[in-house]
């Protein structure tokens, strides 16, 4: 069960340069489940994944956690669209995170190990990472962010380049994770996934919040036009 | 040309019968330059990282003097720590000059600057690769250090051998600090500048050749290294 | 890997700074240094008195620019005006002489300027002058070139009024002597340093004998009124040696194809 939640924003802004990337942002999210995210390209999907993980600056407002907020920063994890992997073997890849904290070598070996077989990388342990396909590396990042089994994961557009098997197998992981009690707030572009894992749905548009719910409304009957024409597949800007 | 010949033979000999003299002054070079390589390298490495790593006001500065640093000429380097280490200096009473320890010193301040350049190069490219997750990962600034050397280790290993290279070569700097004493500070490159003024040829090229030998193979080192850096794993 | 890279490295620099003798430094002139006499006088005295004398061969001027700021012990040199002006200025305690050889004109064996037949040093240099041929000097301050510029004057010759045919190389004995050889031209050298020199080509020994071209080597200690930390015990324990009945077999008795280099003569001129 997630200790850091709820997380409450309020009027969040995201700035880079006087440009306003994303806000004012009012949210709340509470409890289990999956949050996400969608909108048009430019919308401000990863600025305001970005925001609420810390690392990028708020400009103005408040994002509190029920915890201290650097503790808060220990216990999440961040999966990028596209996958950095250190130059290092997978194995070693995973077990990264506990390394830097602190964990003894053999105990950090097993667990990574094992969360390596639990995405389907068993069989590439050794493997020097920088050469696994993309789909492979994502299941890595994947592993690797939730070896510390944080309370919230961030996953910005983490299958917008994988096939489809890729995608099924990411999807299995995401689901399991939130039935561990992880929560999680990711953003896509495919509408299929977005109904597939969805219990709650943000919709950005032009940096504000757009429209929120419950997936179950929020995809049967949206409440505004941007966001009946957005899930008609119309270019909404 | 006679008189290169039988140069010639006269240094095929002396390799090969492993010269005593040849040796200590071959073991000498070794020892100076290695030293010097291992001083350097502390020091420029982490240099290199906290350049790398750390956002401060005068980061730009630095680089870009570091980078001349580059071109400083070895000999003005050699003039500098003599006139400092000499008994009417300032670090006088510490009896340096002319001893193998003040060629260590020129030496160091030479390829300092040539080792933390290429080094920072290597490490400002994987920083830029690992910036978003480490960033991510809440890592301290000491962490994220160490896991930068680390994953560059080939390329600073590489970094470390061009100071080598250029170390092992150099003679204005070694000649005047070291004053290029017979059985104390006489090395490769001072020995071979005093024996072709001599005229005594064989011996010179037989220095040349060990040189010659030890040089080619530490750049041979370096494109090997270099090639082993995609792929697999040391 | 890179572990055991750091450690050799690290142990080869260790090794070999373990020393356990008496180990002093003199400044001696390349002149000196090329006639290969320290080869032989070196072992002896490490032998006789333990002491590691370890040599920075240079030119008259930066042997006496060491005494001066102390970075050796004593100095062997062979410019009597010079060493005077050290002593002089309190840099040096005494001077004590030691031994001569001489010099000696060098120049291409067919000799375009006529020296061969001359009778003095002076008429030598006249020739070469007039005749334009090319002359290679030490140009470093040591004590062959204070000699050679000495001759010049008295010559009567301004050598700052010399064409092309005049060359100041600014280095040592042997280097000079090999850009004598390259460019086939005089030059005034030490007799030890021309017979020990490798490099001969087409030159050859032309002119000598006179006088004036004697060469007087002196040892002078460095002033530990003026510095410190000069080892005096080691430099009086080396320069008695060097007065000795020892010193005296060693130098008479080093040859260079036949020929005796050096005279030996501490304690005839009392000073």
């Amino acid at each position: 069960m997630s200790r850091l939640l709820p997380l409450t924003v309020e009027g969040a802004v995201g700035r880079r340069r006087s440009r306003t990337l994303v806000g004012p942002v009012d949210l709340r999210i509470e409890g289990a489940g999956i949050t996400v995210v969608i909108g048009p390209n430019g919308a401000g999907k990863t600025s305001l994944l970005s925001l609420l993980h810390g690392t990028e600056r708020l400009a103005e407002g408040r994002i509190d956690w029920a915890w201290p907020l650097e503790d808060a920063r220990h216990a999440q994890a961040f999966v990028f669209q596209r996958p950095v992997m250190l130059r290092r073997t997978v194995a070693e890849n995973i077990a990264y995170p506990l390394q830097i904290r602190g964990v003894a070598r053999k105990e950090a070996q097993a667990r990574a190990a094992d969360w390596a077989r639990r995405v389907g990388l068993g069989e590439v342990l050794n493997r020097y990472a920088p050469v696994l396909s993309g789909g492979e590396q994502q299941k890595l990042a994947l592993a690797r962010a939730l070896i510390i089994e944080p309370d919230v994961l961030f996953l910005d557009e983490p299958c917008a380049s994988l096939d489809g098997r890729a995608m099924r197998e990411i999807e299995e992981i995401l689901l399991a994770a939130r039935d561990r009690g992880t929560r999680l707030v990711m953003s896509t572009h495919n509408m299929g996934q977005a109904r597939r894992l969805a219990d709650e749905v943000l919709f950005l548009l032009r940096g504000r919040i757009h429209e929120s719910g419950p997936a179950s409304t929020f995809f049967t009957a949206p409440e505004t036009p941007q966001a009946r024409a957005f899930l008609k597949g119309d270019i909404v800007e | 040309m006679v008189d290169l010949w039988s140069g010639f033979s006269q240094a095929f000999w002396l390799v090969v019968t492993f010269d005593p003299e040849l040796a200590e002054i071959a073991l000498r070079s070794l020892r100076v330059t290695l030293s010097a390589l291992l001083v350097a390298s502390v020091i420029a490495l982490p240099l290199a990282a906290l350049l790398a790593v750390k956002r401060f006001r005068w980061r730009r500065w630095i680089i870009a003097i570091l980078n001349a640093l580059m071109g400083l000429p070895p000999v003005v380097v050699g003039l500098v720590v003599y006139v400092i280490l000499s008994r009417s200096g300032p670090l006088g009473v510490l009896g340096l000059l002319f001893t193998p320890t003040a060629m260590i010193v020129a030496q160091t301040i030479i390829i300092v600057p040539l080792i933390a350049s290429v080094a920072h190069q290597s490490l400002r490219e994987l920083w830029a690769e690992y910036h978003d997750l480490l960033i991510s990962m809440n890592v301290t600034q000491w962490q994220k250090i160490r896991t930068l050397l680390w994953d560059s280790r080939r390329a600073l290993l590489t970094a470390s051998l061009a100071g080598f290279g250029r170390a092992i070569g150099e003679v204005g700097a070694i000649m005047i600090v070291g004053g290029n004493i017979d059985h104390a500070t006489r090395v490769l490159t001072t020995a071979i500048a005093l024996e072709t003024g001599k005229g005594d040829f064989g011996l010179a090229l037989a220095l040349g050749f060990v040189l010659i030998g030890i040089a080619v193979a530490v750049n041979l080192s370096i494109h090997w290294l270099s090639r082993t850096e995609r792929g697999d794993r040391w | 890997m890179m572990k055991q890279l750091f450690l050799s490295a690290a142990l080869v620099a260790v090794a070999g700074t373990a020393q356990a003798q008496d180990v002093m430094k003199m400044a001696v002139t390349t002149s000196f240094n090329n006639s290969g006499l320290a080869e032989v006088l070196l072992p002896e005295i490490q032998k006789d008195l333990g002491l590691e004398v370890q040599l920075l061969v240079v030119g008259t001027g930066q042997a006496i620019k060491l005494g001066e700021s102390g970075d050796v012990d004593a100095i062997l040199v062979h410019s009597r005006p010079a060493e005077e002006a050290f002593i002089e200025g309190g840099y040096g305690t005494h001077r004590t002489e030691i031994m001569y050889n001489d010099f000696v004109f060098v120049g291409p064996s067919d000799d375009p300027a006529v020296i061969a037949d001359d009778e003095t040093a002076v008429e030598a240099l006249q020739d070469i002058a007039s005749t334009e041929a090319a002359f290679v000097s030490r140009g470093d301050d040591s004590g062959t070139h204070k000699m050679e510029l000495a001759l010049w004057k008295d010559a009567g010759l301004d050598v700052e009024g010399f064409g092309d045919w005049y060359n100041a190389v600014g280095q040592g004995m042997g280097a000079a002597l090999n850009t004598a050889a390259g460019m086939n031209g005089y030059i005034l050298s030490d007799r030890a340093s021309w017979l020990n020199f490798g490099n001969k080509a087409d030159l050859g020994l032309l002119f000598s004998g006179d006088p004036v071209l004697f060469n007087q080597y002196a040892y002078i200690p460095v002033n530990p009124e003026k510095h410190e930390h000069v080892q005096t015990e080691l430099v009086d324990k080396l320069e008695a040696w060097l007065v000795s009945d020892r010193a005296e077999e060693l130098i008479n008795g080093y040859e260079i194809a036949g020929e005796q280099l050096f005279v030996f003569n501490a304690g005839e001129n009392a000073n």
